[in-house]
């Protein structure tokens, strides 16, 4: 797993998170998905495709969902509620787009697809060429998960670049 | 919710009328509280380019804050439509996507200025302070939070 790709994800969901929650998060723990990936909580997955392609999986408990929609709506509400939902995806929008505007920054192009609510219990595992790395976030709000899988495909690129001929 | 000074029209001190445009909802409620906070009147709200069009001719709002990615038709494309059929269109972008080749092109179709969500309160009060211009006051508030004038 290239650390120079996630690491814009970690940095980008810890100052969303910061913002959102006005509250610091810690990071809890880091793991590898090997069985694909059971969701804990409400959950939102962003897909993206260009030089890196993957999938991006948000996943809060429902404690911290729910703080972050009544908070920033200015409502008590449970975390049924489809608002809830919506703030997941939100939040994962801001943490991929944030994300993907550094890589971007830094040469590599992106096309982010719209984020869709996640509702099955257990997603496939990521794909063959594929890693997936699941970090814990710890909030006072409870916990949040990130899973990032994704390939790079830049090399890809290269070996059907014509070669010359000398 | 941190309460700012209300902002005004200068013309007949009435209250400032957005639009906001993003296809989540909770996206839009969540701005919406922030122009309340700023004392300003949610005028109408869409949820793609194309309503966004049409909402903003019914409604014939002050300022709009725009999202970029949308179903149907993207924030970019709506800006460019507004501002051909009303030159006098203020709006701003508020995205989480910051590509410079996004804030360029929203620019270049006529937008007046780029917020990155997530939006820090104080930045987008005084970005629309900044775009509103000469056509709007912060009115000073005492501090049983009344308008003073």
């Amino acid at each position: 797993m290239r650390m120079d790709l996630i690491q814009p994800f970690i940095g980008s969901l810890d100052a969303v998170l910061a913002e959102m929650m006005q509250a610091p998060a810690t990071i809890a723990d880091l793991s590898m998905e090997e069985d694909g990936y059971r969701r804990k909580g409400t959950a939102a997955e962003i897909c993206f495709k260009g030089q890196v392609e993957g999938r991006v999986i948000l996943d809060m408990d429902p404690m911290a969902a729910t703080f972050v929609a009544s908070s920033l709506t200015g409502g008590e509400m449970d975390s049924s509620a489809p608002l809830v939902a919506e703030a997941v995806c939100e939040l994962a929008n801001m943490v991929i787009g944030n994300a993907v505007t550094q890589l971007n920054d830094r040469g590599f192009q992106f096309k982010v697809l719209p984020p869709s609510i996640l509702t099955a219990e257990q997603c496939d595992k990521a794909g063959q060429d594929s890693e997936a790395t699941i970090l814990c976030f710890e909030t006072p709000h409870g916990k949040v998960h990130l899973n990032i899988a994704m390939r790079y495909l830049a090399r890809r690129t290269r070996e059907r670049a014509p070669v010359a001929v000398a | 919710m941190k309460q700012f000074e209300p902002l005004t029209r200068k013309s007949d001190a009435q209250r400032v009328r957005y639009l906001i445009v993003d296809d989540s909802v909770f996206a839009r409620k969540s701005l919406a509280r922030l122009i309340e906070s700023f004392g300003g009147e949610i005028a109408g709200e869409a949820s793609d380019g194309v309503s966004a069009i049409s909402e903003y001719a019914r409604t014939k709002p002050d300022l709009v804050l725009m999202d970029i990615t949308m179903p149907q038709m993207e924030g970019i494309e709506a800006v460019e439509r507004i501002v051909q059929a009303h030159p006098e269109a203020r709006i701003v972008m508020v995205s989480s996507v910051g590509y410079q080749d996004n804030i360029l092109a929203a620019l270049q179709k006529g937008a007046r200025h780029f917020v990155q969500k997530p939006v820090k309160p104080d930045a987008l009060y005084e970005i629309l302070r900044y775009v509103l211009n000469d056509d709007a006051l912060a009115s000073p508030v005492n501090a049983g939070g009344e308008v003073s004038r």
